[in-house]
């Protein structure tokens, strides 16, 4: 009977030890790899693009919450002006920005171009975000819509109204980062003109943009930038308007040299007025530069 | 007759002694882990909620995964530039720990209080794997086991390149605090 109780005494103890044992002497690091598998769902594709430009264009980009960017955008004259121009850089056409996100999805903007004397305004929504992880969005959209006011005083006999000064942009930006260094970005436009010079010129020009970015190191990326007039009167006597560069990305900073044949910096401008050849010398060499400022706060 | 009587005794007892065991196993999903990074320009810190752990305080075995993308930033180019620049983290998503609590006890956890703790084990952040030694605290609190520990990192040791320009806002070594709060492993 003694025996027994013994016996039982050191089968109960060995089943305690055993027993959870078992489940014990299971990897822990397998178990936590399935447990921060969870963790790591969907998280936000980020830095698609670095600036909220690509070059001339808008990006998917918008400051994120709280954040003011300030935008000094700068075109020099044609290369092909000759050395009395020297090569274009006596002239310039300038842009300056300021855009403010409101929260990490919606930002606006305003701006002022010395070509045409011209205000302009938007609001950028992400609508989507590219994500990683189970269920994940594969690209992202953002909604642009802008507006252009032109301050140019009409001629003294001229007939137009106020509103004859207003051009409206809409564009859907869909972008995918395919990998940390390459980008790509498909624009679908309308650019609406209040006003045009002549009968024959559309008040509705449509176009089609493609934009890519490839990071070359961390901080030094190569741009492209292309918008297709779809046909009309607009695409029978202007062009589509290219523009390469690059990037150069320093703390808060972000610098974008580039070579384009538009010397507009927004939208009404490069898109439906692109007059130059790019390959006949019309080339306008420019820059970007923005600056990020934390205004507000973020969630910690 | 007494057979019978030692197939309950054990069946019994191995009932009973199952649940009775204190848990030895415990985990979470939502540690956190701090950095701060101070230099007479500017401060860095940042704030991950997303660390997933699980202790054994058996064995003394203890592992943990640190999304890298999960660290949140008062900056939102801070965190684009973390992630983008420093740590690459498409390239390398997770930092890990697995490693071994030394010299450790787990009936010292039921004199209440942080018990002082050291863990030995391999670091990998960057895709760079170091071997380090933390010490930090384990302590009992209800059925959670709490486990803090603060070390500090030298960015150079796991090849995270601060370039020349931004030398003077970005400290060489980075402090770091570890605030688990796990709960029990249910027992399979």
């Amino acid at each position: 009977m003694k025996r027994i109780f013994t016996l039982a005494r050191l089968a109960l103890g060995l089943a305690a030890v055993l027993v959870p044992g078992l489940a014990r002497a299971q990897d822990l690091m397998q178990q936590l790899n399935k447990l921060s598998a969870d963790s790591l769902r969907l998280s936000l594709v980020q830095a698609t693009f670095k600036g909220t430009r690509v070059i001339n264009g808008q990006s998917i980009e918008t400051p994120g919450a709280g954040t003011l960017v300030f935008l000094i955008s700068h075109r020099f004259g044609a290369l092909n002006s000759g050395a009395y121009n020297f090569f274009g850089l006596d002239q310039a056409t300038i842009r300056l920005g300021l855009e403010y996100g409101i929260t990490d999805r919606l930002a606006v903007g305003v701006g002022r171009s010395s070509m045409e004397k011209t205000f302009d305004g938007f609001a950028k929504y992400r609508l989507l975000r590219q994500s990683t992880g189970a269920g994940a969005m594969p690209l992202s959209v953002t909604l642009l819509a802008t507006t252009a006011l032109t301050s140019l005083e009409f001629q003294p006999q001229s007939e137009r109204t106020g509103v004859s000064r207003l051009t409206y942009t809409y564009q859907a930006l869909l972008a995918r980062k395919f990998s940390p260094s390459l980008s790509v970005q498909l624009m679908p436009t309308l650019v609406h003109r209040n006003y045009v010079d002549l009968r024959r010129d559309q008040n509705n020009v449509y176009a089609v943009g493609a934009a890519a970015r490839q990071k070359l190191t961390k901080r030094f990326a190569l741009t492209g930038e292309y918008y297709y007039l779809l046909p009309g009167a607009t695409a029978d006597n202007f062009r589509n308007s290219l523009a390469l560069g690059f990037d150069i990305e320093t703390g808060g900073h972000v610098f974008q040299l580039h070579v384009t044949n538009s010397p507009g910096m927004i939208e009404k401008f490069f898109i439906p007025q692109t007059t130059g050849n790019f390959f006949k010398g019309d080339i306008f060499f420019g820059f970007n530069i923005s600056r990020a400022f934390q205004l507000g706060g973020r969630r910690p | 007759m007494q057979q019978l009587q030692l197939v309950w005794v054990v069946l019994l007892g191995w009932l009973a002694a199952a649940p009775a065991q204190s848990p030895t196993r415990f985990f979470t999903r939502t540690g956190t882990i701090r950095f701060f990074s101070a230099t007479p320009v500017e401060d860095i810190a940042a704030t991950n909620q997303r660390v997933a752990a699980a202790v054994d305080v058996t064995t003394g075995q203890l592992a943990f995964t640190v999304p890298m993308q999960e660290f949140q930033f008062p900056k939102k180019l801070m965190q684009t530039h973390f992630n983008e620049n420093y740590v690459e983290s498409e390239k390398y998503p997770k930092a890990l720990f697995a490693g071994q609590l030394v010299g450790f006890q787990a009936a010292a956890l039921d004199q209440g209080g942080p018990q002082p703790a050291v863990a030995e084990g391999d670091l990998t952040i960057h895709g760079v794997k170091r071997h380090v030694r933390v010490p930090g605290t384990l302590e009992k609190q209800g059925n959670r086991l709490l486990v803090n520990a603060k070390f500090a990192v030298e960015t150079a040791d796991y090849n995270i390149e601060i370039p020349l320009l931004v030398r003077g806002h970005i400290a060489k070594t980075v402090d770091v605090t570890v605030a688990l709060a796990c709960d029990p492993l249910p027992q399979p």
